[in-house]
């Protein structure tokens, strides 16, 4: 696609902006509409563009195969473990109010429990943006090796 | 205390945190795929363990996971049934995972091996998390964990056929869990709930209603294409032939097992008996299919040549043991289908990694290969022969025990005429595994065959001789002390039928 500069011009500006707004749905996730999954899928639409526009050799230089692959289970493992650190903090599996024992000694006031579960929510919607993103890149990028063959 | 206390949810989390972390520590280190399948395993099965003896102590354990409590959120129930296939499943998993090193350095390329493993435990994920969960959308997630990964695992078999097999079982699987859904769906739809035990006592007055009979109707077909009820096994006999040896013994003696015991949840505890015989006849619809899969299951095996795919004719004969159990529903029969899911687990199981001993030292498939088997690997085959005892139901083997309490609940309700299937169908049982025997003891090896044979006895490894006779062991032990898997099994089924 070497011919097409308009093209690479316009993702060139709009990837950063969509990249953006990915972050930014991830963020809004746990009070508004929005979410990990949401905000995964845009940033991944994000590399997907480049890659189009670019090519694969360019977009493998942004995401290596082993960067996403890694990334892939990063996410889940990362949730797994905050799932797990609610259990050592003495809740139940992904109780977020239970993180409140990390940064506010023995009692747990009810603004501590409100922002261990703002922090809990947070963690999660980012890990799933992280995998989100990742597993898309991935699809990606396999459909389009086997169509290069 | 607390560690107790989360028990429930570590069963499902700590083999779903070594899937993840399995490749990522094998990048690393290549070897250490294996070792970390094996502790996890190990843990799981003592945890499931401890919480089967902490239900037998003091009833059933509700855990609410994020601590919102059912039915609002997704609440996991250990009871005594779901207490006892999870002790069934972990022990094979644990079993497996030990014999599977050899196995799987010969018949799994070098780079995809941390793979395998990864597969493997997000398959016990999604098992245990089947068995244990209380609610019906979770159930659904369950199921297509379990799903994804056994594609993979059977997609991993050395042939190319092992990708068609795994396609195939892709189409039908993804079926079958979109029938699930939709019956998820439709209930969610009537009562608002996704909660089983909310769902019981929600449903019974919406039981007229076409809404719910679909729902059930969904349910009752999905659950079969999952389990291989008769008309719906066209996947397994490929599935089980193709996938790696290991595949073959752990799907065989865990995946189909845990469809049936989904599918006891649902007709007896998410809906009742009396729905289940008044309002719609599921129960002798199921009958007649579970009928024809004992006969129609042994008479194929008889004509078949490759033995793994005996085996897994035989499969759909037993699974339809399972279900004919239930179709009775009378606590006896019951309590007869508890126990076969055990008592299968460990016959299967133990056929199929004998299967796989001799597959890895001679790479032979056929039956007509065994010849003098006998004499060559003869710890490995008598593993088989015991087996082979226990899957004909010959008394003082578990087989025979599970025979024995469904032929009883048939009898206690007035069904004799289901009598003769299992007893017609063990004498084909006997005529297909003898076939097997018989080469294997009584024919000598023909000249050719000695050739490729050098020294007279060639054992397979220790690693997997031990595993398949300990298993073959059980079938002995349990067939003796049957009392042990029968107490829990008839409390499991009192419970479900709501006798108690």
């Amino acid at each position: 696609m070497k011919e097409h500069t308009v093209i690479r011009a316009v993702s060139r500006i709009l990837i950063p902006f969509i990249q953006l707004f990915a972050l930014y749905v991830i963020a809004h996730g746990d009070l508004g509409p929005g979410g990990g999954f949401q905000g995964g899928v845009i940033f991944g639409a994000s590399i997907i563009l480049y890659v189009i526009a670019f090519g694969m050799k360019d977009g493998r230089k942004v995401v290596a195969e082993k960067t996403s692959d890694i990334l892939n289970s990063t996410g889940v493992l990362l949730y797994v473990l905050i799932g797990l650190l609610c259990l050592l903090a003495g809740g139940a599996y992904l109780e977020y109010t239970s993180l409140a024992a990390f940064f506010s000694g023995g009692e747990h006031s009810e603004h501590a429990k409100h922002l261990a579960s703002h922090l809990g929510i947070y963690g999660i919607e980012i890990v799933i943006g992280i995998t989100v993103a990742a597993v898309m890149i991935t699809i990606f990028f396999e459909a389009a090796r086997h169509e290069d063959d | 205390m607390d560690s107790v206390n989360n028990l429930p949810v570590l069963v499902v989390i700590i083999p779903l945190l070594s899937a993840i972390l399995t490749p990522i520590i094998g990048r690393i280190i290549r070897s250490a795929g294996w070792y970390m399948t094996v502790v996890a395993t190990f843990t799981v099965f003592m945890m499931a363990l401890s919480l089967l003896f902490s239900v037998l102590d003091g009833g059933a354990i509700s855990y609410s996971l994020g601590g919102w409590e059912p039915p609002w959120g997704i609440e996991y129930v250990v009871d005594y049934i779901s207490g006892f296939v999870m002790v069934v499943v972990s022990l094979l998993a644990f079993i497996v995972a030990v014999y599977a090193r050899r196995s799987v350095e010969l018949e799994i390329a070098e780079d995809k091996a941390s793979f395998f493993y990864a597969a493997y435990l997000l398959f016990l994920t999604g098992l245990m998390g089947m068995t244990i969960t209380g609610d019906m959308f979770n159930l659904y997630v369950f199921v297509e964990i379990t799903s994804l990964a056994v594609y993979a695992l059977i997609a991993m078999g050395k042939r190319r056929e092992a990708l068609i097999a795994s396609f195939n079982y892709l189409i039908l699987g993804t079926i079958a869990g979109t029938f699930i859904l939709i019956g998820v769906g439709y209930l969610y739809m009537a009562t608002g709930t996704l909660n089983m035990a909310d769902l019981r006592r929600l449903l019974p007055a919406l039981y007229n209603t076409t809404l719910v009979r679909t729902a059930f109707a969904f349910f009752t077909v999905g659950l079969s294409l999952k389990l291989a009820l008769f008309p719906f096994h066209i996947w397994l006999p490929n599935a089980y032939t193709q996938a790696p040896s290991v595949v073959s013994a752990f799907v065989a003696a865990t995946a189909t097992k845990v469809g049936a015991y989904v599918l006891m949840r649902i007709m007896f505890n998410v809906f009742t008996v009396r729905f289940n015989m008044e309002v719609i006849p599921v129960t002798s619809i199921l009958l007649a299919l579970s009928s024809l899969a004992i006969i129609a299951g042994s008479v194929i095996a008889i004509s078949q040549t490759n033995i793994k795919r005996m085996l897994a004719y035989s499969s759909i004969g037993q699974i339809g043991y399972i279900v004919f159990g239930v179709a009775i529903a009378n606590d006896t029969a019951v309590t007869g289908s508890i126990v076969h899911i055990f008592n299968h687990a460990l016959m299967k199981g133990s056929l199929f990694m004998v299967v796989g001993a001799v597959v890895y030292r001679t790479g032979i498939e056929d039956i007509a290969g065994l010849k003098g088997m006998g004499k060559k690997m003869p710890f490995t085959m008598a593993a088989f022969t015991i087996g082979a005892l226990s899957m004909i139901g010959v008394p003082l083997t578990v087989g025979f025990v599970s025979k024995w309490y469904l032929i009883l609940g048939a009898l206690e309700a007035h069904m004799w005429y289901l009598v003769p299937v299992v007893l017609i169908s063990s004498l084909l049982t006997a005529v297909y595994f003898w076939r097997v025997v018989e080469s294997i003891y009584f024919h000598h090896t023909d000249g050719e065959e000695s050739i490729h044979c050098v020294s007279s006895m060639n054992e397979a490894p220790a690693i997997m001789t031990i595993p398949a006779f300990l298993l073959a062991f059980f079938c002995i032990l349990f067939g003796i002390a049957a009392f042990l898997p029968v107490s829990v099994a008839s409390t499991a089924a009192k419970m479900l039928l709501g006798v108690v």
